[in-house]
């Protein structure tokens, strides 16, 4: 091991994490929003809503996130009207592709999640919401919405990972995202070990801490389903 | 349905290659998946915690660069230290070797999971029955374990392998010619590159499918006797 090829490229490895955190961050961000509504439409008995999404999800959770990407990156090219219309000048991007696939793919998957949390619900809730007169609406947003939500969880913090691991496939459009700057490192010192092990190693800390995060969310979130520890100290 | 210029016969070569690389990439992760499950659940502090930094380490890596480490590693590796062998001369690493070794490496890593949580899903008595009526070692194993922990793996073991029918789409990168790279060939060729990677795309759904209607007909098979709620 070389540490000083590590050094002297530490200021790229540092500006390929803010990219990559940016482009995990701005996907999650923008695909949760779109899951919650989706799986909302999914759950839906008409088929009309129901069967649009389950189109969407089928397809992207059943193909490669490289082949969204491409299809995507350079596929879109392909056509007369993608290339003159205004949307040309985000789309020739490799960034906005990566976000775009990126997001996509992962608000399937959290539909996904959702569904399964939502579809958890048990049916005594729902008779209950009923029977005090809630409306569909109002029964979604403080019965189904939050307990699927605590249900989803442990799923969609692999999820999470996941789209932090896929991130790495943006390298592969140009991107200078970690994978990206080690790319580079190996190239201009062709040093594979030393390039790629601290990218490994900056991967491994950026998992970690969010193992350690949704930890602590579940510990808040399951708070009810925790032994109190206060009754045995009031009890004595 | 769709013109493929003449590059179908190439996708469909890339198809089959694709398919040949997932199951050579799954008979090595169910090995070391067996293999990583035993140690987990091995008496021995030093397997478990062996088994236990692999499973960690994997989990932690993108599959990308871990199969750069290999591929540019691996070659590295090889060429640094073959001379000591008595081998001379440049050595290049076979990509389809290095794609089943790294994605085998990598899903044996999720199958260890899966198979730790199947062999605890079957109930101790039954195996302390076994043992009671005189049964070795090996015969509790291959009667009472494993034709019920089989039940129990195949929700996740068909996870795992759809996952890892996906990431194969990797190898392209490292340039082996799987459907993906033979995609991306005829696309600079024709200059279509929609058409050849949603091709591509369909090809993997159908493997997905046919992946699925499989895994489901295993499953009510091993479920054979098994009261549904």
């Amino acid at each position: 091991m070389d540490f000083s090829i590590i050094a002297d490229s530490f200021g790229l490895y540092i500006q390929g994490l803010k990219t990559t955190l940016q482009l995990v961050f701005i996907s999650l961000a923008i695909g949760l929003s779109m899951a919650v509504p989706l799986a909302v439409f999914r759950t839906s008995k008409n088929r009309l809503i129901s069967g649009p999404v389950r189109a969407y999800v089928y397809f992207f959770r059943g193909t490669p996130l490289l082949v969204q990407m491409f299809i995507i990156y350079y596929g879109l090219g392909q056509f007369e009207i993608v290339r003159t219309s205004f949307l040309w000048v985000f789309l020739k991007e490799a960034y906005v592709c990566a976000l775009l696939a990126f997001t996509l793919n992962t608000a399937a998957y959290t539909t996904e999640i959702i569904r399964g949390g939502i579809a958890g619900t048990p049916i005594g809730e729902i008779e209950a919401a009923k029977s005090v007169g809630m409306s569909r609406g109002l029964m979604f947003r403080r019965i189904i919405l939050p307990g699927a939500f605590r249900r989803a969880l442990p799923a969609y913090s692999n999820e999470v990972i996941f789209m932090l691991h896929g991130s790495s496939l943006a390298s592969v459009i140009t991107i200078i995202d970690i994978t990206g700057a080690a790319r580079i490192v190996n190239s201009r010192y062709y040093s594979p070990y030393e390039a790629f092990l601290t990218a490994a190693v900056f991967y491994m800390a950026i998992t970690f801490t969010l193992v350690w995060l949704f930890k602590k969310l579940e510990h808040r979130w399951y708070a009810h389903l925790r032994p109190q520890e206060h009754s045995a100290a009031a009890a004595a | 349905m769709f013109d493929l210029y003449g590059y179908g016969p190439s996708i469909l070569e890339g198809t089959l290659l694709t398919i040949e690389l997932s199951l050579a990439a799954l008979g090595i992760s169910l090995l070391l998946g067996f293999i990583g499950a035993l140690f987990k659940l091995s008496r021995s502090p030093f397997l478990e915690g062996l088994a236990r930094l692999y499973t960690t380490i994997i989990r932690g890596i993108p599959d990308l660069v871990l199969m750069l480490i290999v591929f540019f590693g691996g070659q590295v590796f090889i060429n640094r230290y073959a001379p000591l062998l008595g081998f001379n001369g440049y050595i290049d690493i076979n990509p389809f070797i290095a794609g089943v070794l790294t994605i085998g490496f990598i899903f044996g890593a999720y199958m260890t999971e899966t198979f730790r949580g199947a062999i605890l899903a079957v109930p101790a008595g039954q195996l302390e029955a076994g043992f009671a009526y005189g049964l070795s070692r090996l015969q509790v194993f291959f009667r009472i374990l494993l034709p019920q922990m089989i039940r129990h793996a195949i929700p996740g073991f068909g996870n795992n392998w759809l996952v890892l029918v996906k990431t194969t789409a990797l190898v392209s990168i490292i340039g082996l010619d799987d459907m993906v790279r033979k995609a991306a060939l005829a696309a600079g060729a024709t200059r279509k590159p929609f058409t050849f990677y949603l091709v591509v795309a369909l090809n993997y759904l159908a493997i997905t499918s046919v992946s699925v209607y499989l895994l489901n007909w295993m499953e009510k098979r091993y479920s054979a006797g098994v009261i549904k709620a």
